[in-house]
């Protein structure tokens, strides 16, 4: 099979990789890319850890296939952090206990992200909707709606 | 259509660890050159916070910043043994063990700061930010790290220790079958009110109190989290997960995680947590553990609610609607009994 020659942007920066048909973004991320952010979980759109924004919009990036991105501009959450100081929703995270294992952490982080990037300051039930893709099996889930509540109150610490 | 508000508790006892086999954990602590102090264990920290509360026993039986602890787990390769984690016993079996390894590298460490300041070590103390000196005169005083650097390179000692926790074996007396298989027991009531809807079944959790009596809280926010978080697996045994619904026979059994049910984040409700400490006397710094018990009194708590909402006594689990709605349907129609 050919590969598919594939450009894109990561984080902000330009990347070019080939992919084979079919592979899905998530293997194309980890695999090709190194970022090992986006989790594999379930791979097939129930758990909601692999996911990652497209043009700013929320996608599960197990159930997106590479090719269908030339030319966007993929945010995981290798990129949230902006050099050694953490994102609000990280912080607000940490300070909420918000992870215990943490492997729902990264696509929970993507998912608060694509909510308060256009709606910076949501409800308690807009946040609940917000995450209800992404499954978590050790906080409860309480403490995660806390912390997003608590960074778009800009109540993190510094 | 009516939805019935119902209310229910249970309170339990929960043993902390297990006793076959004693249950043993060990524990190996050292010092490097720099002062700082290095935990090996070969347990587990699974997210519930083993390396925070094992590092904080560690630097406070040490004498030394919490800062100065780094616990490396998790390698049962060059870790020294350890049963687990499990059975709640992170923080007891393996805190202990900690506890001792910390104590046996502090008398080691207290020697080779004696012999630095020409001094008795009875007469020394630690100060809890790095230097140790001697009492009731601080400015007679040396660093952890020029203790460390001392025993390495001058006196030829190594500041370590090790420590294992190990509870009697407890025999069966053959007549009775009674025996003594824990050492430490955690205490916990919950009380959990439900609506069930006696048209459809579903039962919707409306909130939790909950007092849980676990010893020291060694580190009050990872027992709040641990608390929080096991009361949802509470919540999603007793009404959601289930491998096999209709068991034994395997048939609709989830086969992945759309399928395998367990609470959204829409399906919490408020929980109101009090912890009561009641120092444990063969804990470390008087600690139990939060483990597993948090997710134990839901269960019934929620299976006594539901009675109490309809009248129908369920106890086969997860209480599924379709068992509620069988069960109504048995009796003639909800009965909701009297609220206490």
């Amino acid at each position: 099979m050919s590969k598919i020659p594939l450009q894109f942007r990561h984080n902000g920066r330009d990347v070019a990789i080939f992919v084979d048909g079919g592979t899905n973004l998530l293997v194309a991320l980890r695999e090709m890319i190194g970022d090992m952010t986006p989790k594999f979980g379930c791979g097939q759109g129930g758990c909601g850890t692999c996911s990652v924004l497209i043009d700013g919009e929320l996608h599960l990036s197990c159930l997106t296939l590479a090719e269908t991105v030339g030319g966007r501009s993929i945010e995981t959450l290798d990129g949230m952090k902006q050099g050694p100081h953490l994102h609000p929703l990280q912080r607000a995270f940490a300070d909420h206990f918000a992870a215990q294992c943490g492997y729902c952490t990264p696509g929970m982080l993507m998912a608060a992200k694509a909510l308060l990037d256009r709606n910076p300051s949501p409800s308690r039930d807009e946040v609940v909707e917000a995450i209800s893709g992404n499954i978590c099996r050790c906080t409860g889930y309480e403490p995660i709606i806390n912390a997003i509540l608590a960074a778009a109150g800009g109540r993190v610490s510094a | 259509m009516t939805r019935h508000r119902g209310r229910g508790m249970a309170s339990i006892n929960y043993p902390i660890g297990m006793n076959l086999g004693g249950d043993p954990s060990q524990a190996l602590v050292h010092s490097n050159p720099s002062g700082k102090f290095t935990v090996a264990l070969s347990s587990i920290d699974l997210g519930q916070g083993m390396k925070s509360v094992t590092r904080q026993i560690c630097a406070e039986t040490l004498g030394v910043p919490v800062e100065d602890v780094y616990v490396d787990t998790a390698d049962s390769d060059t870790g020294p043994h350890c049963m687990g984690s499990f059975a709640s016993r992170g923080t007891h079996r393996v805190g202990n063990a900690v506890m001792a390894a910390a104590r046996e590298a502090r008398g080691v460490m207290m020697e080779a700061a004696a012999e630095e300041l020409e001094v008795n070590a009875a007469d020394l103390e630690t100060d809890g930010r790095g230097n140790i000196h001697v009492k009731g005169a601080p400015h007679r005083s040396i660093s952890t790290k020029d203790v460390a650097i001392a025993a390495q390179f001058k006196q030829g000692k190594t500041i370590s220790g090790r420590g294992i926790f190990l509870v009697p074996l407890s025999e069966v007396n053959p007549e009775t079958g009674e025996m003594s298989p824990a050492t430490c027991y955690a205490h916990a009531c919950l009380v959990a009110e439900v609506d069930v809807d006696d048209e459809t079944g579903e039962v919707a959790m409306v909130r939790m109190d909950s007092a849980y009596e676990l010893g020291r809280a060694l580190n009050p926010r990872l027992v709040e989290q641990q608390l929080v978080g096991g009361a949802w697996m509470g919540v999603s045994h007793a009404l959601y997960e289930t491998p096999e619904p209709y068991y034994p026979d395997p048939v609709h059994g989830p086969r992945d995680f759309v399928e395998y049910l367990m609470p959204g984040p829409g399906d919490i409700c408020p929980h109101d947590i009090a912890v009561l400490e009641r120092p444990a006397p063969d804990g470390p710094f008087g600690a139990k553990g939060p483990g597993e018990m948090c997710a134990n009194p839901v269960l019934p708590a929620v299976a006594n609610a539901i009675f109490n909402a309809v009248g129908v006594r369920i106890d086969d689990l997860p209480i599924t609607p379709e068992k509620v709605l069988r069960a109504i349907k048995a009796q003639g129609g909800a009965r909701p009994q009297a609220r206490r």
